[in-house]
């Protein structure tokens, strides 16, 4: 993963509320066996519907930052919401809420998801809609958003945070607990030994 | 004495790994991991890049179910056409072998929607962490089982060490009270429940769900509940087993047998939340009000009764929320105030992880009574599994939809996200049993009307949504 410590980039409005995993990619981008190539299904529906939609537009077209509402990223698990924004280069979301499953989505990916509360983000959102004030910066070490005069600050969760400023991989980070884990399958078994092994002829 | 605990903090304490990790972050075992074509692929090449194992292949089952067609399954994969599609379910079957993961081929006939699939089996049981890169994991909570959906990065982590990386969620308590009308369903409850919560309402929290008409479901109806509790933004539901859960589970072919049966109910009915256990929310229903449901907007909480009309957007105080209801009234071509009873549709889908149980299917039959679906609907009945596909037929069912003119079609997820070939063309409109009614999700500019089985039913019948009391006796 690629580490999170300072981005700069121009930041989009969407001002949408709930905006679905199915906005995001729609089903019919899921059929790929790899996580890359999706820019091009990132807000697909919308951008084809809507030549104004803000990604469809100069600056935007170079987004690295999001400014949306409520409830961002709600609906399907698919990661490969993350991975389409990952590829267009959006690397920022700042929004009122997350879904809960596409946050994690994200510090899995090197996306930051950054919360504020609605004065912020519609003070975000109305920089980020005029071209002469949409440029920001995303500090993750100071916790700070920087667009021309304006100073925000956020906190990320301390964990969340750790790993995503040192990029790190979670699984070899639970590797390391490996003895541990084993430890818990053999009291499991003795607790409840009816979770038994999936039978191979299942079928 | 330790503090009363609520049944999802059972849960949690029983499958939390000890480790020295000083952060808020557990590593909780998980006991059951279903994986299926499309969210696993990458996370198999993953572990391949980086030369890792899958721990405990034999608590991992995969089946394929998004893309699959649900016409001439006897063919197996050469049923998919579409070449991507078939690449996915050909990729899930070689991961599968190469890994030891136990997998229900295409033409098994215990094949089906992985969500219908688990349960069915036998595999979900009480006080297990059940995981699956579907956020429609939520469903195996009606079994008093913590489930939830993840990301593929969490596939692959399960996959490499069991466990999946989180911490405690918040938990609230939705107690649905009083006693269900006749006609009035399980999947007019949880409508009713996103209603009240909104689609951002259960964020970070995992919601129990308690009360007489809970109590009053079978397991399908149950199912159907947890199902939905994602569209309230809650990611897992969670139902206190009960004698009803071990009635089901003693039918199952995976469940314990015998005196490990006995052994295993008697840990599952120390399942439920203590007296005095604290919530951190609260949310009371009166069931004996909920009246049958249908959503009118592009989000799963923009929901009325059938009797109810399409909000006018001036009457919102909020610009932000008055400029989504215009967006979705936009979408859905519609009016403020328009009445959704005698609204017009084009498609039925009967069918999802949400309604496509025997249970689903008798209620959606039963609503036919020799009438037939309207001259300019196509309705397709999709069962989530081989097996309810099977015990349809084996009670007559599939020859009413047919005469009736159903399609009826072969297990999958079908037209809930059209991944397969059936889906909705731009400007249709549907009536669906399923659980997402966005944007685009049934089929580029596709409108969809969630609503219960019965409902879709009804109407498939009239032509156009109404009332399915009024159809039957």
């Amino acid at each position: 993963m690629t580490p999170f410590t300072t981005f700069e980039a121009v930041a989009a409005a969407v001002p949408l509320a709930n905006i679905d995993t199915d906005m995001l990619v729609p089903a019919r981008f899921l059929k790929t066996i790899s996580r890359e190539g999706l820019a091009e299904a990132l807000f697909y529906n919308l951008r084809t519907a809507d030549p104004d939609f803000a990604l469809n537009r100069a600056p935007w077209t170079q987004a690295g930052i999001l400014v949306a509402l409520d409830n961002f990223g709600c609906g399907s698990s698919r990661e490969h919401a993350p991975w389409a924004l990952l590829d267009f280069g959006i690397r920022c979301v700042i929004a009122p809420s997350f879904a809960d499953i596409f946050q994690q989505n994200c510090f899995k990916n090197g996306i930051l998801p950054i919360t504020l509360a609605p004065e912020p983000v519609a003070a975000l959102m109305a920089l980020a809609t005029d071209p002469a004030t949409a440029h920001m910066r995303v500090s993750l070490l100071n916790q700070t958003i920087a667009a021309g005069d304006t100073l925000a600050t956020f906190h990320t969760d301390p964990e969340c945070r750790k790993r995503l400023l040192g990029g790190l991989d979670d699984i070899a980070l639970s590797l390391r607990y490996a003895d541990d884990i084993a430890a818990h399958e053999q009291q499991a078994h003795i607790n409840q030994p009816w979770i038994r092994a999936i039978p191979g002829n299942i079928a | 004495m330790t503090a009363p605990q609520t049944l999802y903090q059972k849960i949690w304490a029983s499958h939390v790994v000890a480790t020295a990790n000083p952060s808020e972050d557990r590593l909780l075992y998980v006991d059951r991991h279903l994986v299926y074509e499309v969210t696993s692929p990458q996370a198999f090449e993953g572990l391949r890049q980086a030369g890792r194992a899958v721990r405990r292949p034999e608590l991992t089952l995969a089946v394929a179910d998004h893309n699959v067609p649900t016409e001439n399954r006897a063919r197996g994969i050469d049923s998919i056409e579409d070449p991507q599609s078939r690449l996915q379910v050909e990729t899930l079957e070689r991961n599968a072998r190469e890994n030891g993961v136990r997998y229900v081929p295409l033409n098994s006939p215990r094949q089906g929607i992985v969500h219908v699939v688990g349960p069915e089996l036998g595999l979900t049981l009480p006080g297990t962490v059940i995981v699956c890169g579907d956020s429609h994991t939520s469903t195996h909570g009606a079994f008093g089982a913590l489930a939830f959906g993840i990301g593929t990065s969490e596939v692959e982590h399960v996959l490499a060490t069991q466990t999946v990386i989180q911490r405690p969620s918040r938990n609230m308590l939705v107690r649905v009270t009083g006693m269900l009308g006749a006609g009035v369903t399980a999947k007019d409850v949880v409508l009713a429940i996103i209603g009240h919560l909104g689609a951002g309402g259960g964020v970070g929290h995992v919601i129990e769900y308690a009360g007489p008409v809970i109590e009053a479901l079978d397991m399908a109806g149950r199912m159907t509940i947890c199902n939905m509790t994602i569209e309230a933004g809650a990611r897992a539901g969670l139902i206190a087993p009960d004698e009803t859960t071990f009635a089901y589970l003693a039918r199952t072919p995976l469940a314990p047998k015998g005196d490990e049966f006995e052994a295993a109910a008697a840990w599952w009915r120390s399942l439920r939340s203590d007296p005095n256990a604290r919530y951190d929310r609260i949310v009371e229903i009166d069931g004996s009000a909920i009246e049958p449901m249908v959503t009118w907007g592009t989000s799963p909480d923009a929901v009325t009764t059938i009797g109810g009309a399409v909000p006018n957007p001036a009457d919102e105080p909020d610009a932000d929320r008055r400029a989504q209801i215009e967006r979705m009234i936009a979408y859905m071509d519609l009016r403020p105030g328009q009445k959704l009873a005698g609204l017009p549709i084009d498609m039925v889908f009967i069918g999802s992880c949400t309604n496509s149980r025997i249970e689903d299917l008798r209620a959606a039959a039963g609503v036919i009574q020799g009438r037939h679906v309207a001259p300019h609907v196509r309705a397709l009945v999709v069962p989530g599994s081989g097996m309810v596909k099977a015990q349809a037929e084996a009670e007559g069912l599939d020859h009413l939809f047919l005469s009736a003119g159903f399609e009826w079609r072969d297990a999958g997820c079908s037209m809930c996200l059209g991944l397969n070939p059936d889906r909705l063309s731009p400007g249709q409109r549907c009536a669906s049993t399923s659980n997402r009614n966005f944007e685009g999700r049934q089929g580029p500019g596709g409108r969809t009307h969630l609503l219960s089985p019965a409902m879709a039913a009804a109407a498939a019948l009239a032509g156009c949504l109404t009332d399915s009391r009024t159809l039957v006796p």
